[in-house]
């Protein structure tokens, strides 16, 4: 790319805001006509809402976004579009059931009175694909039973037909196979060639240094370094970039946990289909052990495995030398294993439903005599507990949809609490939490160790799981590829481990 | 480190209008809806007097009203749980035709007869519970949609209704059930009677047993109630079931109103309670419900087909008019809803 040529797309200043967090703290970067452009980025530091913020789901509240020179501001995806910015999200946004044409032009159909142009629609369908290098999928398949690879290449047809200038791709190569991707590069450098421009999301630093032209590195919210040389800037310095983190966690004083203490949760060689296999797992009463990995790597998966809410297809769980029976959450539940899943919301909490009723539902027959409920014995002890946990804005009868998200974390944790659950699973247990709630979580997992409990971690974000356990996993494609005291490991290691070496 | 993570980090809490609050919770509230439904019943009655008079405000015409009630009454009760817990079950007419034809056969009056009466009662109570059953199998384990596996109960029920019955009245002749059911209970009928205890029981078990807790998990976020330990299936078989079991009853006291058992008892039964039901105020959508809402929109159509009759006009003005209630109350409700911050 010659250095010459003026910026299609100029970012200045960018920020934006959302009820107790500054999502972007202040974002610079240009994008050139004919250059990929690589973000890289911890999670949580803005990498999503800043495609948002261009593609025109979000409005920024500070800062300038220039188009070929000219201040926009995209007030929505379709006015983003008829720019000629596209995103390509990760989970597409395509209709299974309506046919490759019809989902190419979904939105901007070709209509005479009100009649769709079918000949139309497909013969251009077939040029966008041809342009891609796609020719073999036909117009007419339904989208739903496509590739995940070929679903990607529609939604590239699709923002080409609007004449898109500027794709924005996020993490496209995390649903795809080593050949899938390599078509997938080959489609870039022609796209590059006639002049687009394409923003590339990924973790995969080979990746990177194959179809990357320059490299903006996000920290934060914030533009920590741009225009790096995609190709010659050295992995340890973006990896340091990207971790030295503003943002000061306060992990609570590690209690020296004592080796000897018996084994409550025992897994071996736990395998689901594909997603995972040959995990060995032992967590002792008071510790906690952490699983790091990228999503997808499975680590989700295994916890929800350990949990009985995925059938493994082979391995054993005990606890407290009691094998538990495969893919019953009930009997995991009955064991006293407790799971604060990875989507609070769809997952873990009624939302219209009080804050008690949350809090006990995994623990009714506690309250219950004949099946008859003491409504006044929940509420006083969802009370006691929510006291404990300092929840914000108190009340046992408000609606969970009305807390914030530390908040909501901090019930389903009471849930758990309440049950006096012997092991404790936690999948992102800060996702979405703002830093001062984060803070009481940490200490309140530290106080959970400090009873007993066995607590297995799982989270993206690295320094949280060095700072939390005591031993860490890194899982990578399925696989544990390392295990070890956390005080062994650093950042870097350990982005190391999961991040060089995942085969593209 | 996916980028819906970041997309979640940067979601937040949502805002709450606080200005709204105060009026909000009063409306929202199960007091403030229930008053809304007590005003329409009243407005309703006062209809009722202005335009038939002495013959609205008979204590007869009450009790013929309270009478009509009481069957649907009690199915709507039972589809109030089957909703609440996020289904929807199309075959209660059809169910309480079977079980009505079923427990009047020659073969179940006879034994009735040799043995005794209640033999027609635990005939009717069995059949609502079996199909139930079969409904809720078919949606926890088969995966059927609700709509779908009980559309289906309803085609078959009514089909084997007709095929047992031979499209046939089926007269009873069992004096001491008959008797029974005629008597009254300091001068309240036993079909009132047994409504007012079906939705006593109903009510208790909604909002003060770990089924009623469950029903509202399961109907709110089936997937959170899973992973709280819930067995989900298990209590989906459960709802369909009491609501078969709410289908039996039912039929029971439709067969002792008419003296008959019929393959064309409960028409469109599905409709009147899930429109009660709706018109309560319990989410179509699962994991918000009332009794008592519900009873009050029993009451609310059975008081208004009441004053259209007495007033002669047509069955059909009488629909027309049903419509109309429905879309006004649905309007309300979100309406409510959307005040309420949800």
């Amino acid at each position: 790319m010659t250095t010459t040529t003026a910026p299609l797309l100029s970012v200045r200043g960018v920020v934006k805001r959302f009820p107790g967090v500054t999502a972007l703290g202040g974002v610079d970067f240009d994008v050139r006509a004919g250059e990929v452009h690589c973000l890289l980025g911890q999670n949580g530091a803005g990498k999503s809402t800043l495609i948002k913020v261009l593609s025109g789901a979000h409005r920024p509240d500070d800062g300038e976004i220039r188009w070929q020179g000219e201040v926009v501001s995209f007030d929505n995806p379709t006015a983003a579009m008829r720019s000629g910015v596209a995103a390509i999200y990760q989970e597409l946004d395509l209709v299974a059931g309506l046919s490759v044409a019809d989902n190419v032009f979904l939105g901007h159909e070709l209509s005479t009175a009100g009649f769709t142009r079918r000949a139309e629609v497909h013969r251009r369908t077939r040029a966008l694909l041809d342009r891609l290098g796609h020719p073999d999928i036909p117009p007419d398949r339904d989208v739903g039973r496509l590739s995940a690879a070929n679903q990607q290449i529609v939604s590239m047809a699709r923002a080409l037909s609007r004449d898109g200038r500027l794709l924005i791709m996020d993490e496209p190569s995390a649903v795809l196979d080593q050949d899938e991707v390599r078509t997938l590069f080959r489609v870039i450098r022609e796209l590059t060639a006639q002049g687009v421009a394409i923003v590339y999301i990924s973790h995969r630093m080979e990746e990177i240094r194959e179809i990357g032209d320059r490299v903006t590195v996000l920290k934060d919210g914030r533009t920590v370094a741009t225009g790096l040389p995609a190709r010659e800037t050295r992995t340890a310095d973006l990896i340091r970039l990207m971790t030295g983190r503003d943002v000061a966690y306060d992990f609570p004083p590690r209690e020296p946990f004592d080796p000897t203490a018996p084994e409550v949760l025992v897994v071996r060689g736990l395998a689901a289909g594909g997603r995972f296999s040959g995990v060995d797992l032992t967590v002792r009463a008071g510790e906690v052990v952490g699983l790091a990995g990228l999503v997808g790597s499975g680590r989700s998966e295994i916890l929800e495995a350990v949990y009985g809410a995925r059938k493994p297809t082979a391995g054993t769980v005990e606890v407290d030398g009691r094998r538990l029976r495969r893919g019953s959450v009930g009997a995991a539940v009955r064991a006293g294993v407790g799971l604060c899943p990875e989507e609070r919301k769809s997952q873990g909490l009624l939302l219209d439903q009080s804050v008690y009723r949350n809090i006990t539902v995994s623990t009714l027959s506690a309250f219950s005599r004949f099946g008859f409920l003491d409504n006044g014995a929940e509420r006083a002890r969802s009370r006691e507990l929510t006291t404990a946990l300092d929840v914000r804005p108190t009340g046992v009868d408000r609606a969970v949809r009305t807390l914030s998200g530390g908040n909501q974390q901090k019930v389903v944790l009471a849930r758990w609490l309440l049950r006096e659950c012997r092991v404790l699973l936690l999948d992102e247990p800060t996702r979405g939490v703002d830093v001062g709630a984060r803070s009481e979580i940490y200490e309140l997992i530290r106080d959970l160790s400090a009873r007993g409990v066995a607590v297995v971690v799982v989270s993206s974000e690295v320094e949280e799981v060095l700072g939390l356990a005591d031993r860490v996993l890194v899982v990578r494609e399925g696989r544990v590829v390392h295990e070890g005291p956390a005080q062994e490991l650093d950042e870097h290691r350990v982005l190391d481990l999961v991040m060089e070496g995942t085969a593209a | 480190m996916s980028e819906k993570t970041a997309a979640t980090t940067t979601a937040g809490p949502p805002t709450v209008n606080r200005a709204n609050r105060g009026v909000s919770a009063l409306l929202g509230s199960a007091a403030g809806r229930n008053t809304g439904l007590v005003v329409a019943l009243v407005l309703l009655c006062v209809v009722g007097v202005a335009t038939a008079g002495d013959r609205f405000a008979d204590v007869d015409n009450v009790l013929t009203i309270l009478r009509l009630a009481s069957v649907i009454g009690v199915v709507s009760v039972g589809m109030t749980f089957v909703i609440t817990g996020g289904g929807i079950d199309l075959s209660v007419g059809a169910i309480v035709a079977l079980s009505s034809v079923w427990a009047t056969t020659l073969a179940t009056q006879a034994m009735a007869n040799d043995a005794h009466w209640l033999v027609i009662v635990f005939a009717a109570l069995a059949v609502g519970a079996g199909c139930g059953v079969v409904n809720g199998l078919l949606i926890a384990y088969g995966r059927i949609v609700a709509f779908i596996a009980t559309l289906a109960m309803l085609a078959a029920a009514r089909g084997l209704a007709e095929i047992i019955s031979n499209r046939k009245t089926q007269i009873v002749n069992v004096p001491g059930f008959t008797a029974f059911f005629d008597a009254s209970v300091l001068g309240v009928p036993v079909l009132v009677v047994i409504f007012a205890l079906v939705a006593v029981v109903g009510w208790v078990v909604l909002n003060r047993t770990t089924f009623g807790r469950r029903t509202f998990a399961v109907g709110g976020n089936p997937e959170a109630a899973r992973l709280a330990g819930i067995d989900v299936r298990r209590h989906t078989v459960l709802l369909y079931t009491l609501l078969g079991v709410c289908c039996g009853i039912a039929a029971i006291m439709l067969v002792a109103r008419t003296t008959t058992g019929s393959s064309t008892h409960g028409g469109l039964y599905e409709l009147d309670a899930i429109a009660a039901v709706v018109i309560g105020g319990t989410l179509l959508s699962g994991g918000r419900g009332t009794i008592a809402g519900t009873v009050f929109g029993v009451l609310i159509f059975t008081t208004l087909s009441n004053v259209f009759t007495l007033n002669n006009l047509s069955i059909s003005a009488q629909a027309v008019a049903k419509g109309a209630i429905i879309v006004v109350a649905v309007l309300l409700q979100q309406r409510l809803a959307r005040r309420s911050g949800a």
